[in-house]
């Protein structure tokens, strides 16, 4: 991928999610989060994980951002109004975030082998979808079908939580 | 020439934004929504390595992308279950404000 379509997605993505911090309105959140995880599936695919970005259009920007947006619109919240800000407790949260950050850069730069270029794939179209499916159900069984029984749990939960208690 | 180390970059500063958005939001959805932003950035550095770490036969390292595979069934499931408490909360307190919600603050 070129340098310059990979900063392009790069900043798509940066930006839009620091607009979802940003906005003060959750639609607007929400729509910046839509655009941040397309940029996010761009540069999956920039990796050549074409499986990954297209379970991660169909997933995140598809089911989990309807189910954000609808919450938002079922709760109706407005644009919150501005509260009195703790600013103690914002300056701290900024100072860890910070903290953080440079952590996370002074790992970056000391890995030695950061600079390497990507090593060459054995051709420019690889079986994505089979080879992840060949891992998967041959190593990955067992933790597949947890993986399962979670997503069932969760479905119950969601239910038992969402049912109204009779008085 | 982009490298591993860019991906790396962005991948850490999309991890940080939404550490911000947890750390400084106080509506419980936006929070939401920054745990996703977070659980993606660790999803585009778990891809990145993937691509880095090739094999002789010129295969990625495919163990890193089921891994993302499972995060994001798991960040799926995570979703679900959050939004359901968070409208059970909003019907029991009309609010979805986190500093209303402190019963439990000692």
């Amino acid at each position: 991928m070129s340098p310059f379509l990979f900063w392009i997605f790069a900043l798509l993505t940066l930006i839009f999610g620091a607009a979802v911090v940003i906005n003060r309105n959750p639609v607007a959140s929400a729509l910046s989060l839509v655009v941040s995880f397309l940029g996010l599936a761009a540069l999956f695919m920039s990796l050549n994980a074409y499986f990954i970005g297209i379970i991660q259009v169909l997933v995140y920007a598809g089911a989990v951002m309807v189910l954000f947006l609808f919450i938002v619109m079922l709760l109706d919240l407005r644009a919150e109004e501005a509260r009195r800000i703790n600013w103690l407790a914002s300056a701290g949260g900024l100072a860890v975030t910070l903290i953080l950050l440079g952590q996370i850069f002074s790992v970056i730069s000391n890995l030695k082998f950061a600079h390497n270029p990507f090593p060459r794939l054995a051709g420019s179209t690889i079986d994505d979808v089979r080879n992840i499916g060949a891992v998967l159900f041959r190593n990955y069984n067992l933790p597949f079908q947890i993986v399962g029984v979670l997503v069932l749990v969760a479905t119950i939960g969601v239910v038992l939580l969402s049912k109204r208690e009779p008085r | 020439m982009i490298t591993l180390g860019d991906y790396l970059i962005v991948s850490g500063i999309l991890f940080a934004i939404g550490f911000a958005g947890v750390m400084l939001r106080r509506n419980l959805i936006i929070i939401l929504m920054s745990l996703e932003l977070m659980l993606n950035a660790a999803n585009l550095s778990l891809v990145a390595f993937s691509r880095f770490r090739v094999d002789p036969t010129g295969l990625p390292d495919y163990n890193a992308q089921v891994f993302v595979f499972f995060i994001i069934t798991v960040a799926a499931a995570e979703v679900a279950v959050g939004l359901a408490i968070l409208v059970a909360l909003y019907r029991a307190r009309q609010t979805t404000d986190v500093n209303d919600i402190s019963s439990l603050r000692f």
